[in-house]
Protein backbone atom coordinates (compact mmCIF):
# COMPACT_ATOMS: atom_id res chain seq x y z
CA UNK A 1 0.00 0.00 0.00
CA UNK A 2 1.27 3.44 -0.91
CA UNK A 3 0.12 6.98 -0.46
CA UNK A 4 -0.96 8.90 -3.51
CA UNK A 5 -2.52 12.17 -4.60
CA UNK A 6 -5.69 12.03 -6.67
CA UNK A 7 -7.94 14.59 -8.25
CA UNK A 8 -11.65 13.86 -8.58
CA UNK A 9 -13.89 15.21 -11.32
CA UNK A 10 -15.98 18.04 -9.93
CA UNK A 11 -13.67 18.72 -6.99
CA UNK A 12 -11.21 21.60 -7.11
CA UNK A 13 -8.88 20.32 -4.43
CA UNK A 14 -6.58 17.34 -4.59
CA UNK A 15 -7.08 14.44 -2.16
CA UNK A 16 -4.61 12.22 -0.37
CA UNK A 17 -5.52 8.57 -0.72
CA UNK A 18 -4.00 5.15 -0.12
CA UNK A 19 -3.48 2.87 -3.08
CA UNK A 20 -3.45 -0.92 -3.20
CA UNK A 21 -2.28 -1.64 -6.73
CA UNK A 22 -2.60 -5.44 -6.45
CA UNK A 23 -6.22 -5.30 -5.35
CA UNK A 24 -7.06 -2.36 -7.61
CA UNK A 25 -8.39 -0.34 -4.67
CA UNK A 26 -8.12 3.16 -3.30
CA UNK A 27 -8.80 4.22 0.28
CA UNK A 28 -10.25 7.68 0.69
CA UNK A 29 -11.57 8.97 4.04
CA UNK A 30 -10.97 5.54 5.64
CA UNK A 31 -13.02 3.62 3.14
CA UNK A 32 -11.60 1.17 0.59
CA UNK A 33 -13.26 1.16 -2.81
CA UNK A 34 -12.33 -0.26 -6.19
CA UNK A 35 -10.60 2.23 -8.44
CA UNK A 36 -13.42 2.19 -11.00
CA UNK A 37 -15.63 3.70 -8.32
CA UNK A 38 -13.78 7.02 -8.58
CA UNK A 39 -14.09 9.60 -11.36
CA UNK A 40 -10.38 10.33 -11.49
CA UNK A 41 -9.26 13.56 -13.10
CA UNK A 42 -5.83 14.58 -14.41
CA UNK A 43 -3.66 14.64 -11.25
CA UNK A 44 -1.07 17.15 -12.44
CA UNK A 45 -1.27 20.88 -13.05
CA UNK A 46 2.15 21.93 -14.35
CA UNK A 47 4.07 21.77 -17.59
CA UNK A 48 4.83 18.32 -19.00
CA UNK A 49 8.20 17.80 -20.70
CA UNK A 50 9.19 14.68 -22.60
CA UNK A 51 12.70 13.35 -23.15
CA UNK A 52 13.72 11.98 -26.57
CA UNK A 53 16.00 8.94 -26.97
CA UNK A 54 16.63 8.16 -23.30
CA UNK A 55 16.45 4.38 -23.73
CA UNK A 56 19.56 2.52 -24.85
CA UNK A 57 17.47 0.49 -27.28
CA UNK A 58 15.99 3.65 -28.81
CA UNK A 59 19.35 5.19 -29.61
CA UNK A 60 20.87 1.90 -30.81
CA UNK A 61 17.92 1.50 -33.16
CA UNK A 62 19.08 4.69 -34.88
CA UNK A 63 22.48 3.01 -35.32
CA UNK A 64 24.94 4.73 -37.62
CA UNK A 65 22.28 7.25 -38.65
CA UNK A 66 23.29 9.44 -35.71
CA UNK A 67 26.55 10.16 -37.56
CA UNK A 68 24.80 10.94 -40.83
CA UNK A 69 22.84 13.88 -42.18
CA UNK A 70 20.81 15.45 -40.67
CA UNK A 71 21.97 14.43 -37.18
CA UNK A 72 25.75 14.35 -37.82
CA UNK A 73 26.54 13.25 -34.25
CA UNK A 74 24.80 11.58 -31.31
CA UNK A 75 22.82 13.83 -28.97
CA UNK A 76 24.82 15.40 -26.14
CA UNK A 77 22.41 17.31 -23.87
CA UNK A 78 18.97 15.87 -23.09
CA UNK A 79 16.64 16.44 -26.06
CA UNK A 80 13.32 17.62 -24.72
CA UNK A 81 9.87 18.45 -26.02
CA UNK A 82 6.60 19.58 -24.49
CA UNK A 83 3.25 17.92 -24.11
CA UNK A 84 1.18 21.13 -23.86
CA UNK A 85 -2.06 21.50 -21.94
CA UNK A 86 -4.30 20.56 -24.88
CA UNK A 87 -2.71 17.11 -24.87
CA UNK A 88 -3.43 16.30 -21.21
CA UNK A 89 -6.07 13.62 -20.76
CA UNK A 90 -7.46 11.80 -17.73
CA UNK A 91 -7.25 8.06 -17.05
CA UNK A 92 -10.13 6.41 -18.88
CA UNK A 93 -10.85 9.26 -21.29
CA UNK A 94 -10.73 8.43 -25.00
CA UNK A 95 -7.59 9.32 -26.97
CA UNK A 96 -8.81 11.11 -30.11
CA UNK A 97 -7.60 9.46 -33.33
CA UNK A 98 -7.28 12.33 -35.84
CA UNK A 99 -9.23 11.88 -39.05
CA UNK A 100 -6.06 12.04 -41.18
CA UNK A 101 -4.24 9.32 -39.22
CA UNK A 102 -4.69 5.52 -39.19
CA UNK A 103 -2.52 4.53 -36.22
CA UNK A 104 -0.84 6.11 -33.24
CA UNK A 105 2.30 5.19 -31.33
CA UNK A 106 2.07 4.46 -27.62
CA UNK A 107 4.78 6.16 -25.55
CA UNK A 108 4.95 4.48 -22.16
CA UNK A 109 6.69 6.93 -19.87
CA UNK A 110 7.51 7.30 -16.21
CA UNK A 111 6.70 10.84 -15.06
CA UNK A 112 8.76 12.57 -12.40
CA UNK A 113 6.49 15.02 -10.59
CA UNK A 114 8.50 17.96 -9.30
CA UNK A 115 7.98 18.91 -5.66
CA UNK A 116 10.07 22.04 -5.34
CA UNK A 117 11.71 24.48 -7.70
CA UNK A 118 14.56 22.63 -9.37
CA UNK A 119 17.28 24.80 -10.86
CA UNK A 120 20.84 23.59 -11.38
CA UNK A 121 20.39 20.62 -9.07
CA UNK A 122 23.19 18.14 -8.51
CA UNK A 123 22.91 14.43 -9.17
CA UNK A 124 23.37 13.76 -5.48
CA UNK A 125 20.42 15.91 -4.45
CA UNK A 126 18.19 15.33 -7.49
CA UNK A 127 15.70 13.00 -5.81
CA UNK A 128 15.01 15.66 -3.15
CA UNK A 129 13.20 17.66 -5.83
CA UNK A 130 10.77 14.88 -6.74
CA UNK A 131 7.35 14.83 -5.05
CA UNK A 132 6.28 11.56 -6.62
CA UNK A 133 5.74 9.57 -9.79
CA UNK A 134 3.00 9.20 -12.35
CA UNK A 135 2.40 7.45 -15.68
CA UNK A 136 2.09 9.15 -19.04
CA UNK A 137 1.13 7.83 -22.42
CA UNK A 138 3.18 10.05 -24.68
CA UNK A 139 1.10 9.44 -27.81
CA UNK A 140 2.53 10.33 -31.23
CA UNK A 141 1.63 10.18 -34.86
CA UNK A 142 4.35 7.81 -36.12
CA UNK A 143 7.28 9.77 -37.55
CA UNK A 144 10.74 8.64 -38.60
CA UNK A 145 12.76 11.83 -38.44
CA UNK A 146 13.82 13.43 -35.16
CA UNK A 147 15.41 16.39 -36.90
CA UNK A 148 12.65 18.96 -36.43
CA UNK A 149 10.35 19.42 -33.41
CA UNK A 150 7.41 17.08 -33.89
CA UNK A 151 4.59 19.39 -32.84
CA UNK A 152 2.08 18.07 -35.35
CA UNK A 153 2.99 14.54 -34.36
CA UNK A 154 3.13 14.93 -30.56
CA UNK A 155 1.02 17.93 -29.54
CA UNK A 156 -2.43 17.05 -30.81
CA UNK A 157 -5.43 17.25 -28.51
CA UNK A 158 -5.59 14.38 -26.04
CA UNK A 159 -2.15 13.01 -26.91
CA UNK A 160 -0.95 12.81 -23.32
CA UNK A 161 -3.06 10.64 -21.04
CA UNK A 162 -1.51 11.07 -17.60
CA UNK A 163 -2.26 9.66 -14.15
CA UNK A 164 -4.33 8.13 -12.73
CA UNK A 165 -2.57 9.54 -9.62
CA UNK A 166 0.74 10.67 -8.27
CA UNK A 167 2.31 8.08 -6.00
CA UNK A 168 4.49 9.52 -3.28
CA UNK A 169 8.23 9.34 -3.77
CA UNK A 170 8.66 6.81 -0.96
CA UNK A 171 6.57 4.30 -2.92
CA UNK A 172 9.45 3.73 -5.35
CA UNK A 173 12.68 2.46 -3.87
CA UNK A 174 14.74 2.77 -7.02
CA UNK A 175 13.22 4.68 -9.96
CA UNK A 176 16.09 3.40 -12.13
CA UNK A 177 14.96 -0.18 -11.92
CA UNK A 178 11.24 -0.49 -12.49
CA UNK A 179 9.37 -2.48 -15.08
CA UNK A 180 7.11 -0.92 -17.71
CA UNK A 181 4.58 -2.90 -19.75
CA UNK A 182 2.10 -1.93 -22.44
CA UNK A 183 -1.02 -3.96 -23.21
CA UNK A 184 -3.23 -3.31 -26.20
CA UNK A 185 -6.63 -4.98 -25.85
CA UNK A 186 -5.16 -7.01 -22.96
CA UNK A 187 -2.31 -8.38 -25.10
CA UNK A 188 1.21 -7.64 -23.84
CA UNK A 189 2.87 -5.60 -26.62
CA UNK A 190 5.89 -4.04 -24.99
CA UNK A 191 8.02 -4.66 -21.96
CA UNK A 192 10.99 -2.67 -20.79
CA UNK A 193 12.58 -1.27 -17.65
CA UNK A 194 13.94 2.05 -16.52
CA UNK A 195 17.21 0.19 -15.93
CA UNK A 196 17.68 0.77 -19.68
CA UNK A 197 17.70 4.55 -19.33
CA UNK A 198 20.71 6.27 -20.85
CA UNK A 199 20.50 9.02 -18.24
CA UNK A 200 19.31 7.86 -14.84
CA UNK A 201 16.56 9.85 -13.15
CA UNK A 202 19.19 11.74 -11.16
CA UNK A 203 21.39 12.45 -14.19
CA UNK A 204 18.41 13.57 -16.24
CA UNK A 205 17.23 16.02 -13.58
CA UNK A 206 20.74 17.42 -13.17
CA UNK A 207 21.33 17.81 -16.92
CA UNK A 208 17.91 19.34 -17.64
CA UNK A 209 17.93 21.79 -14.74
CA UNK A 210 21.41 22.92 -15.79
CA UNK A 211 19.68 25.06 -18.42
CA UNK A 212 16.02 25.27 -17.45
CA UNK A 213 14.09 25.44 -14.20
CA UNK A 214 11.40 22.92 -13.34
CA UNK A 215 8.66 24.24 -11.07
CA UNK A 216 6.54 22.45 -8.45
CA UNK A 217 3.86 20.46 -10.27
CA UNK A 218 5.84 20.17 -13.51
CA UNK A 219 6.37 16.67 -14.87
CA UNK A 220 9.49 15.39 -16.59
CA UNK A 221 8.92 12.19 -18.58
CA UNK A 222 12.05 10.07 -18.53
CA UNK A 223 11.65 8.76 -22.08
CA UNK A 224 9.80 6.14 -24.06
CA UNK A 225 11.22 2.68 -24.86
CA UNK A 226 11.96 1.55 -28.41
CA UNK A 227 9.41 -0.49 -30.31
CA UNK A 228 6.34 1.63 -29.58
CA UNK A 229 3.13 -0.40 -29.95
CA UNK A 230 0.65 0.93 -32.48
CA UNK A 231 -3.00 1.61 -31.66
CA UNK A 232 -6.00 2.37 -33.80
CA UNK A 233 -9.67 3.21 -33.44
CA UNK A 234 -11.47 1.38 -30.63
CA UNK A 235 -8.31 -0.19 -29.23
CA UNK A 236 -7.75 -0.06 -25.49
CA UNK A 237 -4.22 0.74 -24.31
CA UNK A 238 -2.97 0.03 -20.80
CA UNK A 239 0.39 1.07 -19.41
CA UNK A 240 1.63 -0.57 -16.22
CA UNK A 241 4.58 0.78 -14.29
CA UNK A 242 5.66 -1.27 -11.29
CA UNK A 243 4.83 0.48 -8.05
CA UNK A 244 3.17 3.41 -9.80
CA UNK A 245 0.01 1.87 -11.20
CA UNK A 246 -1.99 1.35 -14.35
CA UNK A 247 -3.07 4.00 -16.87
CA UNK A 248 -5.72 2.88 -19.34
CA UNK A 249 -7.44 4.70 -22.20
CA UNK A 250 -9.48 3.71 -25.23
CA UNK A 251 -8.91 5.21 -28.67
CA UNK A 252 -11.87 6.79 -30.46
CA UNK A 253 -12.12 8.57 -33.77
CA UNK A 254 -11.62 12.27 -33.05
CA UNK A 255 -15.19 13.28 -33.87
CA UNK A 256 -16.55 10.74 -31.39
CA UNK A 257 -14.05 11.36 -28.62
CA UNK A 258 -15.66 14.48 -27.22
CA UNK A 259 -19.34 15.25 -27.29
CA UNK A 260 -20.16 18.58 -28.81
CA UNK A 261 -16.79 19.24 -30.35
CA UNK A 262 -17.11 21.23 -33.55
CA UNK A 263 -15.59 19.96 -36.71
CA UNK B 1 -5.25 50.14 -25.13
CA UNK B 2 -1.78 49.15 -23.88
CA UNK B 3 -1.82 46.75 -20.97
CA UNK B 4 0.99 45.62 -18.70
CA UNK B 5 1.62 43.41 -15.70
CA UNK B 6 3.88 44.93 -13.12
CA UNK B 7 5.13 44.45 -9.60
CA UNK B 8 4.69 47.61 -7.55
CA UNK B 9 5.04 48.20 -3.83
CA UNK B 10 5.01 44.54 -2.94
CA UNK B 11 2.15 43.29 -5.11
CA UNK B 12 1.47 42.25 -8.68
CA UNK B 13 -0.89 44.44 -10.67
CA UNK B 14 -2.51 44.69 -14.05
CA UNK B 15 -1.96 48.17 -15.41
CA UNK B 16 -2.80 50.29 -18.45
CA UNK B 17 -0.87 53.09 -20.04
CA UNK B 18 -2.32 56.55 -19.32
CA UNK B 19 -0.46 59.65 -20.53
CA UNK B 20 2.92 57.97 -20.23
CA UNK B 21 2.14 56.72 -16.72
CA UNK B 22 0.90 53.33 -15.54
CA UNK B 23 -2.56 53.19 -14.04
CA UNK B 24 -3.13 50.26 -11.68
CA UNK B 25 -6.54 48.56 -11.29
CA UNK B 26 -7.23 50.60 -8.15
CA UNK B 27 -6.72 53.87 -10.02
CA UNK B 28 -3.26 54.74 -8.74
CA UNK B 29 -1.02 56.36 -11.33
CA UNK B 30 2.60 55.29 -11.01
CA UNK B 31 5.74 56.15 -12.88
CA UNK B 32 6.99 53.54 -15.36
CA UNK B 33 10.40 53.74 -13.71
CA UNK B 34 9.03 52.71 -10.32
CA UNK B 35 7.71 49.31 -11.29
CA UNK B 36 9.22 45.95 -12.07
CA UNK B 37 7.86 44.91 -15.45
CA UNK B 38 6.54 41.37 -15.73
CA UNK B 39 5.62 39.49 -18.90
CA UNK B 40 2.25 40.98 -19.97
CA UNK B 41 0.84 37.51 -20.64
CA UNK B 42 0.81 34.19 -18.77
CA UNK B 43 0.24 31.70 -21.56
CA UNK B 44 -0.46 28.00 -21.19
CA UNK B 45 1.36 27.28 -24.42
CA UNK B 46 4.05 29.32 -26.14
CA UNK B 47 4.53 28.58 -29.83
CA UNK B 48 7.56 29.81 -31.71
CA UNK B 49 8.49 29.84 -35.37
CA UNK B 50 11.90 29.10 -36.80
CA UNK B 51 13.11 30.33 -40.20
CA UNK B 52 9.92 32.29 -40.86
CA UNK B 53 11.66 35.12 -42.73
CA UNK B 54 13.31 34.21 -46.03
CA UNK B 55 16.25 36.56 -45.44
CA UNK B 56 17.00 35.02 -42.01
CA UNK B 57 16.79 31.47 -43.38
CA UNK B 58 19.24 32.48 -46.12
CA UNK B 59 21.56 34.13 -43.59
CA UNK B 60 21.71 30.82 -41.68
CA UNK B 61 22.13 28.90 -44.94
CA UNK B 62 18.81 27.09 -44.65
CA UNK B 63 16.27 26.55 -47.37
CA UNK B 64 12.98 28.22 -46.67
CA UNK B 65 10.69 25.60 -45.16
CA UNK B 66 7.64 24.36 -47.05
CA UNK B 67 5.74 23.90 -43.78
CA UNK B 68 5.99 26.12 -40.67
CA UNK B 69 8.88 25.12 -38.42
CA UNK B 70 7.12 25.26 -35.05
CA UNK B 71 8.55 24.60 -31.61
CA UNK B 72 7.18 25.10 -28.10
CA UNK B 73 8.63 26.91 -25.11
CA UNK B 74 8.16 26.54 -21.38
CA UNK B 75 7.07 29.26 -18.94
CA UNK B 76 10.60 29.30 -17.48
CA UNK B 77 11.74 31.24 -20.55
CA UNK B 78 9.61 34.38 -20.15
CA UNK B 79 11.07 37.57 -18.71
CA UNK B 80 9.70 41.09 -18.34
CA UNK B 81 10.79 44.39 -19.89
CA UNK B 82 14.06 45.72 -18.48
CA UNK B 83 15.03 42.29 -17.18
CA UNK B 84 18.41 40.64 -17.46
CA UNK B 85 19.28 37.55 -19.46
CA UNK B 86 22.29 35.42 -18.59
CA UNK B 87 24.89 34.56 -21.18
CA UNK B 88 26.61 31.21 -20.53
CA UNK B 89 30.30 31.80 -19.83
CA UNK B 90 31.55 29.25 -22.32
CA UNK B 91 29.40 30.21 -25.29
CA UNK B 92 30.67 31.99 -28.40
CA UNK B 93 27.47 32.86 -30.25
CA UNK B 94 24.31 34.03 -28.51
CA UNK B 95 21.97 36.26 -30.43
CA UNK B 96 18.70 38.13 -29.99
CA UNK B 97 15.67 37.58 -32.18
CA UNK B 98 13.18 40.43 -32.45
CA UNK B 99 9.77 38.86 -32.97
CA UNK B 100 6.16 39.97 -33.19
CA UNK B 101 4.22 37.98 -30.59
CA UNK B 102 0.54 37.22 -31.24
CA UNK B 103 -1.66 36.75 -28.16
CA UNK B 104 -4.77 34.61 -28.60
CA UNK B 105 -8.15 35.92 -27.42
CA UNK B 106 -10.06 32.66 -27.26
CA UNK B 107 -9.93 28.97 -27.84
CA UNK B 108 -9.21 28.20 -31.48
CA UNK B 109 -9.70 24.93 -33.36
CA UNK B 110 -10.14 24.49 -37.11
CA UNK B 111 -9.99 28.24 -37.73
CA UNK B 112 -9.80 29.39 -41.35
CA UNK B 113 -7.19 32.01 -42.20
CA UNK B 114 -9.82 34.56 -43.25
CA UNK B 115 -11.38 34.42 -39.76
CA UNK B 116 -8.10 34.28 -37.85
CA UNK B 117 -8.07 37.91 -36.71
CA UNK B 118 -11.27 37.33 -34.70
CA UNK B 119 -9.22 35.03 -32.48
CA UNK B 120 -6.43 37.50 -31.68
CA UNK B 121 -6.41 39.58 -28.48
CA UNK B 122 -3.40 41.68 -29.33
CA UNK B 123 0.32 41.83 -29.88
CA UNK B 124 3.49 42.28 -27.93
CA UNK B 125 7.23 42.25 -28.61
CA UNK B 126 9.44 39.25 -27.85
CA UNK B 127 13.18 38.78 -27.97
CA UNK B 128 13.74 35.06 -28.34
CA UNK B 129 17.45 34.59 -27.59
CA UNK B 130 19.28 31.51 -28.84
CA UNK B 131 22.64 30.15 -27.77
CA UNK B 132 23.85 28.70 -31.06
CA UNK B 133 26.74 26.81 -29.43
CA UNK B 134 24.16 24.43 -27.94
CA UNK B 135 22.21 23.68 -31.12
CA UNK B 136 21.93 19.97 -31.85
CA UNK B 137 20.23 18.27 -34.78
CA UNK B 138 17.51 16.57 -32.75
CA UNK B 139 14.17 18.35 -32.52
CA UNK B 140 16.17 21.38 -33.61
CA UNK B 141 16.07 24.09 -32.31
CA UNK B 142 16.53 22.03 -29.16
CA UNK B 143 15.68 23.16 -25.64
CA UNK B 144 19.24 23.71 -24.44
CA UNK B 145 19.68 26.32 -27.19
CA UNK B 146 16.18 27.80 -27.14
CA UNK B 147 14.37 27.07 -23.86
CA UNK B 148 16.73 28.61 -21.35
CA UNK B 149 15.58 30.35 -18.18
CA UNK B 150 14.70 34.02 -18.69
CA UNK B 151 15.99 34.02 -22.26
CA UNK B 152 12.73 35.18 -23.85
CA UNK B 153 12.04 38.76 -22.76
CA UNK B 154 8.49 39.79 -23.68
CA UNK B 155 6.55 43.05 -23.40
CA UNK B 156 6.38 45.75 -22.25
CA UNK B 157 2.77 46.01 -23.45
CA UNK B 158 -0.01 43.86 -24.70
CA UNK B 159 -1.45 46.15 -27.39
CA UNK B 160 -5.04 45.61 -28.48
CA UNK B 161 -5.52 44.18 -31.94
CA UNK B 162 -7.51 47.28 -33.08
CA UNK B 163 -4.68 49.61 -32.16
CA UNK B 164 -2.19 47.84 -34.41
CA UNK B 165 -4.18 47.54 -37.61
CA UNK B 166 -2.44 45.39 -40.20
CA UNK B 167 0.17 43.30 -38.36
CA UNK B 168 1.66 42.16 -41.67
CA UNK B 169 3.25 45.53 -42.38
CA UNK B 170 5.21 46.48 -39.28
CA UNK B 171 8.87 47.41 -39.04
CA UNK B 172 11.00 45.41 -36.60
CA UNK B 173 14.28 46.83 -35.32
CA UNK B 174 16.90 45.69 -32.86
CA UNK B 175 19.39 48.06 -31.28
CA UNK B 176 22.45 46.89 -29.34
CA UNK B 177 23.88 49.61 -27.13
CA UNK B 178 21.93 52.16 -29.16
CA UNK B 179 23.18 50.99 -32.54
CA UNK B 180 20.67 49.69 -35.11
CA UNK B 181 21.74 46.14 -35.91
CA UNK B 182 18.67 44.32 -37.22
CA UNK B 183 15.83 45.67 -39.34
CA UNK B 184 13.01 43.98 -41.19
CA UNK B 185 9.30 44.02 -41.84
CA UNK B 186 6.59 41.59 -40.86
CA UNK B 187 5.46 41.70 -44.50
CA UNK B 188 8.41 39.38 -45.24
CA UNK B 189 7.13 36.53 -43.09
CA UNK B 190 7.00 33.30 -45.08
CA UNK B 191 3.92 32.06 -43.22
CA UNK B 192 1.78 35.01 -42.18
CA UNK B 193 -0.26 35.25 -38.99
CA UNK B 194 -3.63 34.10 -40.40
CA UNK B 195 -1.90 31.14 -42.05
CA UNK B 196 -0.16 30.18 -38.80
CA UNK B 197 -3.44 30.23 -36.86
CA UNK B 198 -5.12 28.09 -39.51
CA UNK B 199 -2.15 25.71 -39.55
CA UNK B 200 -1.84 25.26 -35.77
CA UNK B 201 -5.56 25.16 -35.04
CA UNK B 202 -5.91 22.61 -37.83
CA UNK B 203 -4.37 19.90 -35.65
CA UNK B 204 -4.58 21.18 -32.06
CA UNK B 205 -6.52 23.57 -29.83
CA UNK B 206 -5.04 26.95 -29.04
CA UNK B 207 -6.23 28.57 -25.82
CA UNK B 208 -6.94 32.13 -24.71
CA UNK B 209 -3.69 33.78 -23.71
CA UNK B 210 -1.50 31.46 -25.74
CA UNK B 211 1.31 33.21 -27.56
CA UNK B 212 2.76 32.69 -31.02
CA UNK B 213 6.24 34.11 -31.60
CA UNK B 214 6.28 34.64 -35.35
CA UNK B 215 10.00 34.48 -36.14
CA UNK B 216 12.76 36.98 -36.79
CA UNK B 217 14.25 38.65 -39.89
CA UNK B 218 17.95 38.61 -40.73
CA UNK B 219 20.58 40.42 -38.72
CA UNK B 220 21.73 37.91 -36.12
CA UNK B 221 24.82 39.21 -34.33
CA UNK B 222 26.47 37.90 -31.15
CA UNK B 223 25.83 39.80 -27.91
CA UNK B 224 28.22 40.12 -24.98
CA UNK B 225 27.87 40.65 -21.25
CA UNK B 226 26.87 44.25 -20.53
CA UNK B 227 25.10 44.79 -23.85
CA UNK B 228 21.75 46.53 -23.73
CA UNK B 229 19.45 45.04 -26.36
CA UNK B 230 16.32 46.88 -27.45
CA UNK B 231 13.86 45.10 -29.73
CA UNK B 232 11.26 47.40 -31.19
CA UNK B 233 8.19 46.82 -33.30
CA UNK B 234 6.28 49.67 -34.88
CA UNK B 235 2.95 50.35 -33.07
CA UNK B 236 3.60 47.56 -30.55
CA UNK B 237 6.46 48.67 -28.36
CA UNK B 238 10.08 48.82 -27.41
CA UNK B 239 11.40 46.01 -25.23
CA UNK B 240 14.65 46.48 -23.35
CA UNK B 241 16.92 43.74 -21.99
CA UNK B 242 20.45 43.55 -20.66
CA UNK B 243 22.92 40.70 -21.02
CA UNK B 244 24.68 39.64 -17.83
CA UNK B 245 27.16 36.91 -17.01
CA UNK B 246 26.56 33.63 -15.24
CA UNK B 247 27.63 34.85 -11.79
Amino acid sequence: MVNCIIRLCGRAQPYEATLNINENKLKLHNEWMTIDHFALDIPITGTVYGTLLNYKGAISKLGEAVYEIPYKKPPEAPILYMKPVNTHLAHGAPIPLPADVQELEVGAALGLVIGRTACRVTKASALDYIAGYTIANDVSVPHRSYYRPAIREKARDGFCPIGPWIVEKAAIKDPNNIGIRVYVNDVLCQENTTANHIRSVEELLADVTAFMTLFPGDVLLTGVPEGAPLIGAYDRVRIEIDGVGVLENPVYPENKSMEGENQ
Amino acid sequence: MKRARVAYAGAIHDAVEVRGMLQLEDGRLVNQKDVVWLPPVQPHTIFALGLNYADHAKELAFQTPDEPLVFLKGPNTLLGHRGVTRRPAACTFMHYECELAVVMKCSARHVKAEKAFHYIEGYTVANDYVVRDYLENYYRPNFRAKNRDAATPIGPWLVDVEDVGDPMDLTLRTFVNGQLIQEGSTKNMIFNIPYLIEYLSGFMTLNAGDVILTGTPKGAVNVEVGDVVVTEIEKVGKLENMIVGED
